[in-house]
């Protein structure tokens, strides 16, 4: 692993701006889904910021990732929780990185196990391009390519505080 | 047994035969990974696409109503084609031996096989002769094991009693010809249960039990007195051909489960029952459906659990 680049983006200032992007285009029935893990603790922090009252929705994509049939059950799967009848909601999916896209599509499937809503958007506090998927996010913190043999990661501090990390990928 | 027939060199199942064996990391991850599955049979599609484009076969050589139907809606709700063979009034009347059974199924393109038979250790029989990356699960053989009856019956005490590390746990009745009691008690003291009591009369406990790490216990009051968990067994009938027992209604008085007796056990005891029941044999109707019960949860739970045990296996062929 090398060690952690100095010029990082700034998460929790990313998450201030995003929270403000976010508030110019809220519907009263806007819902939040955050996605495991970096992106719960985001949409937590952006509830909080918006004074959304609604309860907020989890997903782990585990069951409906693409690459089950390379690396099986790869990580420990948490539970979803999507605590409202998706039909027919504007729904905020929230995460920490954009990057192929593939973990989008896998919780946009998801999400429609659940429901059919009126309407998805995307917001992420860094967008990382590199997309394998025609997907896009509507509120975008900043865009930071990463290169492919790099991992940006978002750690969330025992006090709360989130910030990136970037390291090479480990070799599969 | 092969000590490596079920888990690789990486540590991932590759087959589920036995609980024995089976490290307690290992035993917790599939109750966690359960878990997560749990939410998912809590919701409008009940349905994920892990599976997809994969055959399970459920081979059955024994009758069962329960096991083979809640391993078919756990395999469909992975998305998985399932194929069901009652393979008992087919193939074998003709004289095809088992692995004949299966060396033709795998021609079919199986990617599982959920075995049940009647004699002991025929699943592994089969986990031998598979081509790499094709699993098999026991569904129960003989008086061998049951392992996922086990699985789901730790998951539904962790449910209801948090952990194992502080539990006193009794397994009550007919020990001698049970798979499913084999296989809970090593669950239990593999998770780490302090206190795991055998309840029955002498001719239904097998002689060498305490080397599982057991208390023998011959008088019901005194066996589940202060228990956390009561699991009781089925009266196995249909393989009572002996004289081992007098009759059903004096084994009722002796160990079936009445209010009276479950009295002894800790008031918020649980109780639970792989099934089917013998109702007036084994457990007494008020306590079946009494609210102690977790019956039922248990068939439940059983789903998810072998959408684990699927899900995991399946996964665990694309490492190599």
């Amino acid at each position: 692993m090398s060690a952690p680049r100095a010029n990082l983006p700034d998460a929790e200032a990313l998450v201030s701006a995003l929270a403000a992007m976010i508030n110019a285009d809220l519907a009263p029935d806007t819902m939040l889904v955050g996605i495991h893990t970096g992106g719960v603790w985001l949409a937590e922090r952006l509830q909080q910021l918006l004074g959304v009252n609604t309860p907020l929705g989890t997903l782990d994509i585990t069951f409906y990732r693409d690459d089950f049939d390379e690396r099986g059950l790869h990580r420990d799967a948490k539970r979803s929780a999507i605590p409202f009848d998706v039909a027919g909601k504007d729904i905020i999916l929230v995460d920490d990185v954009l990057y192929t896209g593939r973990t989008i599509r896998a919780a946009m499937n998801e999400l429609f196990d659940y429901g059919r809503p009126a309407r998805i958007r995307l917001a992420v506090l860094v967008d990382r391009q590199s997309r394998e998927l025609p997907i896009g996010a509507q509120f975008v913190g900043m865009t930071f390519p990463v290169p492919d043999d790099e991992m940006l990661v978002l750690e969330r501090s025992e006090s709360g505080v989130l910030a990136f990390k970037q390291m090479k990928k480990e070799p599969r | 047994m092969q000590r490596n027939l079920q888990i690789d060199d990486e540590g991932n199942l590759q087959h589920l035969l036995t609980i024995e064996g089976i490290p307690r990391a290992l035993l917790l991850k599939i109750l966690d990974t359960a878990d997560s599955f749990v939410g998912v049979t809590e919701r409008d599609v009940k349905k994920v696409p892990l599976l997809r484009g994969k055959s399970v076969f459920n081979i059955f050589f024994e009758p069962s109503t329960r096991t083979r139907t809640t391993f078919e809606i756990a395999a469909k709700r992975l998305s998985a084609d399932v194929i069901n063979l009652n393979v008992g009034v087919s193939s074998t009347s003709k004289g095809e031996t088992l692995l004949d059974t299966v060396a033709n199924l795998s021609a079919m393109h199986a990617d599982m096989f959920i075995v049940r038979h009647a004699t002991s250790g025929a699943p592994h029989l089969i986990a031998r002769h598979v081509a790499p990356g094709i699993h098999v699960i026991n569904a129960g053989d003989g008086r061998h094991a049951h392992p996922t009856q086990a699985l789901l019956d730790m998951y539904t005490i962790r449910h209801y009693k948090k952990n194992f590390t502080d539990l006193r746990v009794a397994v009550v009745g007919d020990l001698l010809h049970s798979r499913v009691a084999r296989s809970q008690i090593h669950a239990l003291t593999t998770l780490g249960v302090p206190e795991v009591r055998v309840v029955g009369p002498k001719t239904l406990i097998p002689r060498d039990v305490e080397t599982l790490g057991v208390q023998v216990h011959h008088d019901m009051a005194r066996g589940i007195k202060d228990c956390d968990v009561v699991m009781m067994l089925r009266l196995q009938n249909e393989r009572m051909n002996g004289a081992l027992l007098p009759s059903a209604g004096e084994y009722f008085k002796s160990y079936g489960l009445t209010p009276e007796k479950l009295a002894y056990a800790k008031h918020d005891a649980i109780v639970m029952h792989p099934g089917p029941m013998n109702r007036g044999v084994e457990i007494d109707s008020a306590v079946a459906d009494g609210k102690q019960s977790v019956i039922l949860p248990q068939v439940t739970f059983g789903i998810a659990v072998r959408m684990a045990v699927m899900s995991m296996l399946a996964g665990s062929s694309s490492a190599n």
